[in-house]
């Protein structure tokens, strides 16, 4: 180029240039912003601010190794800026004699700059550089960052095993640097430097299928494999959240039960004490006097109570509704057993008896009782009691059951979830300091003191 | 404001000032490094044609800071290792003197602090205080000078390898010491996004909107 004076200031072309390795044509899409190309024919790496491309790295793998899934060259808009695909490399780590690869494209816009795509086995990334320093805790198990908290997730040393297209940076295939992941799903903070400088990315993790369509792509992209280290969880809502909402109602749902519990008319109807003589041959059936269900629809709570002894006593009851001749049937016994034995002494069952009949109208109504027991065992004395319009606390436990189990099976799901992030780690398990790492933890040591029994 | 203007003493062209403050200048034809002086332009110097650059700012790029609108009227071109950068020298509309600086398309606007107390060296890590902000070094950088073009607040043509090191803070705030002056330079200001800074009469570039 020789002359930038007045009447030069046209629009600068994509500079055309021969590799000086091969003589193939190279196309410098980020024009002076690369640093580092690649001669997409012989795969030589080349320095792009040389006016002769000077050759800084000769390989023996071939340029179609690794062919990337997003051309170069492509376009597509990321968050309403178009974007050109213009460099690939991909990086390698080794974990416990493990090779693990994942691949980076660098995208550029003319006025907007760099930024970056990262996938490893179907998962994506939208990477950018950080203007501002991520706070790191002392220790650097976790780093503040926009008043976020992301956990330390791996470290490793990433060797770049394989370059095509160009680089605003020097690359050379074999270079190592330091990297670290710390993770806040869906975003990851990324370190990476060598010695003493460092610079920060921060990643948001990206569906492939919404890159296939910015970048108007054939075909699928691939399937996402296993769970990654900032994959957002299939769990909409947050499980703090859950548990925070659970609370909430459970809370809401105590001023309800007082209320309830205070206008509730809890009324004796009846209260009548019977003699059943279990000698007598005669029909045992008999019918209450007939006595008034006042106010709405409710319920009528009846109890039973027999001197038993060794004994039972069954008691058919028959709710009538003189007005209408509706009957509610139901059967109840009280027995009461107990003695001593080598164990000791021991008893079962109960003296009394409680039912209730829900959803009642109001109306006149008598009781038909009909006892039964073991024929001669004597006189069997019990009392039957009516109460009208009880309140239930079992209709706010149900209610809380309601809200608990939900929140139980989405902490599970939430849980298996992050068992799977976090075996990836450098840790193999969630944070014991975290909410999901607590219950991990129980569940842990429940299991193993089931083992242990 | 007036735009006071001159002939170039080399070449004869027409020479514009835009901002009353501007210090130096360059002549857009035969590339003389010219100075004012009470009476009249002075060449002090020769610059080569610029290396090719791929900024989206040019001369003339008008765009907003914080409320505060801007002109770019000059600008100081630097290359290192990794890359290269410019710093758009800024004409405020309030007549203050800005930098814009565009690093391989980072962008952040600065402008020039008074603090007497800068350290001689700096290590990457260490951290300072200055107006109650707390800065780290991020990077330290030996870039060399590789031109200047248009309007600058003071002389500055004849340089070589110059050291710069960069600082960042726990927000986008950011500064940077300029050694090559002595006793050295503060800038501070802050990172900023490209769509921000609302800029007008930028360069085009092929295949672009």
């Amino acid at each position: 180029m020789s002359t930038m004076g007045p009447g030069s200031a046209g629009a600068p072309r994509v500079e055309s240039l021969n590799c000086p390795n091969c003589g193939a044509s190279l196309t410098l899409r980020s024009r002076a912003n690369a640093i580092t190309a690649v001669c997409e024919s012989c795969h030589s790496v080349l320095d792009a601010r040389d006016p002769k491309l000077k050759v800084l790295q000769t390989f023996a793998a071939k340029a179609s190794e690794d062919p990337p899934l997003i051309p170069m060259g492509s376009r597509g808009a990321i968050r309403g800026t178009e974007y050109e695909a213009i460099g690939f490399q991909r990086r390698t780590i080794e974990v416990e004699g493990i090779h693990y690869s994942w691949h980076e494209y660098v995208l550029f816009n003319p006025a907007k700059g760099f930024r970056y795509l990262t996938e490893y086995d179907g998962h994506w990334n939208d990477v950018s550089i950080l203007r501002s320093l991520p706070d790191l805790s002392p220790g650097g198990a976790t780093l503040a960052y926009l008043h976020e908290t992301y956990r330390h997730f791996q470290t490793a040393d990433a060797v770049t095993s394989f370059v095509l297209g160009e680089f605003p940076w020097r690359v050379r295939v074999g270079e190592m640097v330091h990297v670290s992941d710390y993770v806040s799903p869906p975003r990851v903070i990324s370190s990476e430097g060598t010695g003493n400088e460092v610079t920060w990315s921060i990643g948001e993790y990206l569906s492939g299928g919404d890159l296939w369509k910015a970048f108007k792509l054939e075909g699928e992209p691939p399937p996402p494999i296993g769970v990654y280290e900032n994959q957002p969880s299939p769990m909409s809502a947050n499980v703090t959240v859950v548990w925070v909402t659970a609370a909430v109602l459970l809370m809401m749902l105590v001023p309800l039960m007082v209320l309830f519990f205070s206008t509730a008319r809890d009324e004796q109807v009846l209260e009548q004490t019977y003699q059943f003589d279990t000698s007598s041959r005669e029909e045992a059936s008999f019918v209450t006097d007939i006595f008034p269900l006042k106010g709405h629809t409710s319920d009528v709570e009846l109890a039973t109570s027999a001197n038993v002894n060794n004994s039972w006593i069954y008691l058919n009851y028959a709710l009538i509704n003189e007005d209408t001749g509706q009957a509610y049937d139901f059967g109840r016994e009280v027995s009461y057993y107990h003695g001593v034995d080598s164990d000791g002494s021991w008893s079962e069952g109960s003296s009394t008896d409680t039912v209730t009949v829900p959803s009642v109208p109001p109306g006149n109504y008598y009781l038909r009782i009909e006892p039964e027991s073991d024929p001669n065992r004597g006189i069997i004395t019990y009392t039957v009691r009516m109460k009208r319009d009880v309140p239930q606390a079992s209709f706010f436990g149900l209610a809380a059951l309601a809200l608990l189990v939900p929140a139980c099976l989405i902490t599970w799901r939430s849980l298996t979830f992050e068992h799977l992030r976090w075996a990836e780690s450098d840790y193999g398990s969630p944070p014991s300091d975290t909410f999901l790492g607590t219950v991990q933890g129980m569940v842990d040591s429940a299991k193993k003191s089931g083992d242990d029994e | 404001m007036t735009q006071p203007t001159a002939n170039c003493p080399n070449c004869g062209a027409k020479i514009t000032f835009r901002w009353s403050g501007s210090v130096q200048t360059t002549c857009d034809y035969c590339k003389s490094v010219l100075v004012r002086t009470d009476v009249d332009l002075k060449k002090i110097g020769q610059i080569a044609d610029l290396p090719p650059d791929a900024s989206p700012i040019r001369i003339g790029t008008e765009g907003v800071y914080r409320q505060r609108g801007f002109v770019a009227i000059g600008r100081i071109l630097y290359a290192y290792d990794q890359g290269s950068w410019n710093e758009w020298h800024l004409m405020m509309n309030d007549g203050a003197s800005g930098w814009l600086s565009d690093a391989q398309l980072d962008y952040a606007v600065t402008f020039a602090a008074a603090e007497s107390k800068l350290p001689r060296e700096c290590r990457v890590g260490q951290q300072y205080a200055w107006d109650g902000q707390t800065y780290t070094v991020s990077t330290i950088t030996k870039a060399h000078f590789s031109g200047v073009e248009g309007e600058l607040p003071f002389q500055y043509w004849d340089k070589s390898d110059v050291v710069f090191v960069d600082l960042m803070s726990h927000d986008t705030r950011f500064a940077t010491i300029d050694y090559s002056e002595d006793p050295p330079l503060l800038f501070v200001g802050e990172a900023v996004e490209f769509d921000s800074l609302k800029l007008k009469n930028l360069r085009s570039f092929e295949g672009w909107e």
